[in-house]
């Protein structure tokens, strides 16, 4: 892990990504409601205009579109922001999608509070929940923009549908280039024995940062980026759960439906452990991403702060 | 068969008394299921199936068959009985219809049985996926043409427009939007003047709940043919019963190569069978013994 690289938004990486895989033989085409240059997908249909198809703001259209180039044989993306997709197309994407397993693949930039001064109605708290609702699909939440590119990759090379969600604003590089990302796997950002942090997104970073804050008081914490949601990694889950006897999630989107709750049902069925949640309880409002960050407690010092409720309840 | 045969109109209304027996034993023999909008659009299958579409029942999965999108999913019972008219599956399976362990479902499943082209069941949602289809054809340089069949509930759902939008929009030339226009949906008549309202109608705008506890005037579609023709489709407008109309229309919708086409197909809800002609408690019920007996001896059946 290096941190040198300058931040970069995880929605950048869309657009050229695509292009780099058609050229490198994929028949991908990627449909667009008018949020392309916000996702980035813009940057694909320059590089391959036919391949691109723009329908208006009409989300529904675009999942239907989409499953119906599937249908012939196309990678078929389609982008929008996830308050408007899955937001505005649940329907088509359970009908179109998850139902006959169309090779549809749904990125949602703007996801979470982060989105920031356009205020509650922009800001996806709900999304995870209603991707990880339809069974069949992948759901992806890249904790930066290296393993970002490598979950687009993924998705374009595996059959089936997938969920990417990423953020507006341009964060951290967390990995380099040797990462390889593991549907499934949930990278070991930091080892540690007394309490687990898993996080997702823009928080991983934050709970490397609780790590820090906690190693400083003698508490030795494990990191996870529970960057795919679906599949799940009950193995790392697990270990975490045994080893550590503590976990605190952490996520930037509603606790309900999400990374917390996920985590909280597998534990409840294989290993009962003491959970701490971090994350969105009620809707988000306008300010800065950095500001909203610390207004609805999702920073470094409440995962920390969590982590110690969470040790106190390991049984003695 | 790479081309459609020539069938003579003879052996197509026999195509389609066949079809609609087996519509009637399907719902009848599953105690549920959706005759009334199956039996308006027996034509209209029949003519692409047995005269218009080019497709092969041995290869379901052909890259150059023409496309058969079925919107109004609920359709089924048509759906099933023609794919097996045309060779898809056996008509043996027909019966197996919504019991437990069928390939035929309730409403569409994509691929099940081979050639269903979509899963549906909720509505507006097969225009998007026909334009999607027919996109991909065109990327691919492929002649292949995609005709999608919708109800009047289908017309009211946002999703149609938007895809009528963007098919205009993408001078979507390969696509054709086939309108079952039978004039009743779930909750009774979609446009209640068409029929005789015997001064029941109350002298406000919107619908009303009538006596029978059917719903009048759920949402008027009038003008659909100009509404698709300002999406920039080529519009027409036919009797929706009458093999040489559609024949003609569906024909020409395949040859245009500047527009979409939509036909709008005048027909009658339960065509065929007396008591559910026009008879929205047939939207979604299944005949009885003795309306099975009636149905089939109207068709020209003993059984």
């Amino acid at each position: 892990m290096v941190q040198t690289a300058a931040d970069k938004a995880t929605r950048e990486v869309l657009g050229p990504t695509l292009a780099r895989l058609v050229r490198e033989g994929l028949d991908i085409v990627c449909v667009d409601a008018d949020l392309g240059y916000s996702t980035s997908a813009v940057k694909f249909g320059r590089e391959f205009p036919e391949r691109f198809f723009p329908i208006g703001v009409a989300e529904q259209n675009m999942i239907g579109v989409a499953a119906g180039l599937a249908s012939c044989g196309k990678v078929a993306f389609c982008s929008s922001f996830a308050v408007f997709a899955p937001g505005h197309c649940f329907d088509q994407l359970r009908m179109a999608v998850a139902q006959p397993r169309t090779n549809v693949k749904l990125f949602a930039s703007h996801a979470g509070v982060v989105t920031g001064e356009d205020g509650a109605s922009a800001e996806a708290l709900e999304d995870l929940a209603l991707m990880l609702s339809l069974p069949s699909f992948k759901v992806l939440f890249p904790a930066d923009a290296v393993e970002c590119e490598q979950m687009i990759e993924a998705a374009a090379r595996t059959d089936g549908p997938f969920y990417i969600r990423s953020l507006r604003p341009k964060t951290r590089i967390l990995f380099d280039d040797a990462h390889r990302f593991e549907l499934g796997k949930w990278p070991l950002m930091r080892d540690g024995k007394d309490v687990t942090l898993i996080a997702c997104g823009e928080l991983v970073k934050a709970a490397l940062d609780a790590a820090e804050t906690l190693a400083g008081e003698g508490v030795d914490a494990r990191v996870l980026n529970a960057s795919s949601l679906r599949p799940f990694d009950h193995g790392a889950l697990l270990a975490a759960a045994r080893e550590t006897g503590a976990i605190v999630t952490a996520e930037d989107h509603f606790i309900h439906g999400g990374l917390g709750g996920l985590v909280s049902q597998a534990l409840a069925a294989e290993q009962p452990t003491p959970v701490e949640f971090v994350g969105m309880e009620g809707y988000g409002t306008s300010g800065t991403w950095k500001q909203l960050l610390e207004h609805f407690d999702l920073t470094p010092e409440a995962i920390a702060r969590a982590a110690g409720n969470a040790i106190s309840r390991k049984s003695r | 068969m790479a081309q459609a045969p020539s069938v003579s109109s003879e052996e197509l209304q026999e195509v389609a008394r066949n079809v609609r027996r087996s519509i009637v034993r399907m719902t009848h023999a599953a105690k549920s299921g959706h005759p009334g909008g199956s039996l308006s659009s027996v034509e209209i299958l029949t003519a692409l199936y047995f005269r218009v579409m080019r497709h092969d029942p041995k290869k379901p999965s052909w890259p150059d068959r023409d496309r058969f999108v079925l919107s109004k999913g609920h359709a089924t019972p048509l759906m099933y009985s023609v794919l097996a008219e045309a060779g898809y599956i056996d008509r043996d399976d027909l019966l197996t219809f919504r019991q437990l362990g069928t390939k035929l479902q309730g409403h569409t499943i994509m691929g099940k049985p081979p050639g269903v082209e979509m899963s549906a069941g909720a509505l507006g949602m097969g225009l998007s996926f026909s334009l999607g289809a027919a996109l991909a054809g065109r990327l691919d340089g492929r002649d292949y043409h995609v005709f999608c069949l919708l109800s009047d509930g289908d017309s009211q759902e946002g999703q149609t427009w938007e895809a009528a939008m963007a098919a205009g929009h993408h001078c979507a030339a390969n696509l054709t939007a086939i309108i079952d226009r039978n004039h009743i949906q779930n909750d009774g008549y979609s446009d209640y003047q068409r029929f005789d309202d015997e001064g029941q109608s109350p002298d406000r705008p919107g619908g009303w709940v009538m006596e029978d506890n059917h719903t009048a005037n759920i949402m008027n579609l009038e003008p659909l043919a100009d509404k698709w023709r300002a999406f920039g489709w080529d519009t027409k407008r036919i009797k929706g019963h009458d093999f040489d109309a559609l024949t003609t229309a569906l024909q020409d919708a395949r040859e245009d190569d500047e527009q979409p086409t939509v036909i709008i197909c005048e027909t009658t809800k339960g065509k065929g069978v007396s008591f559910m002609e026009n008879n929205p408690d047939f939207h979604g019920k299944a005949p009885s013994d003795e309306e099975l007996t009636q149905a089939l001896q109207e068709l020209g059946f003993e059984e």
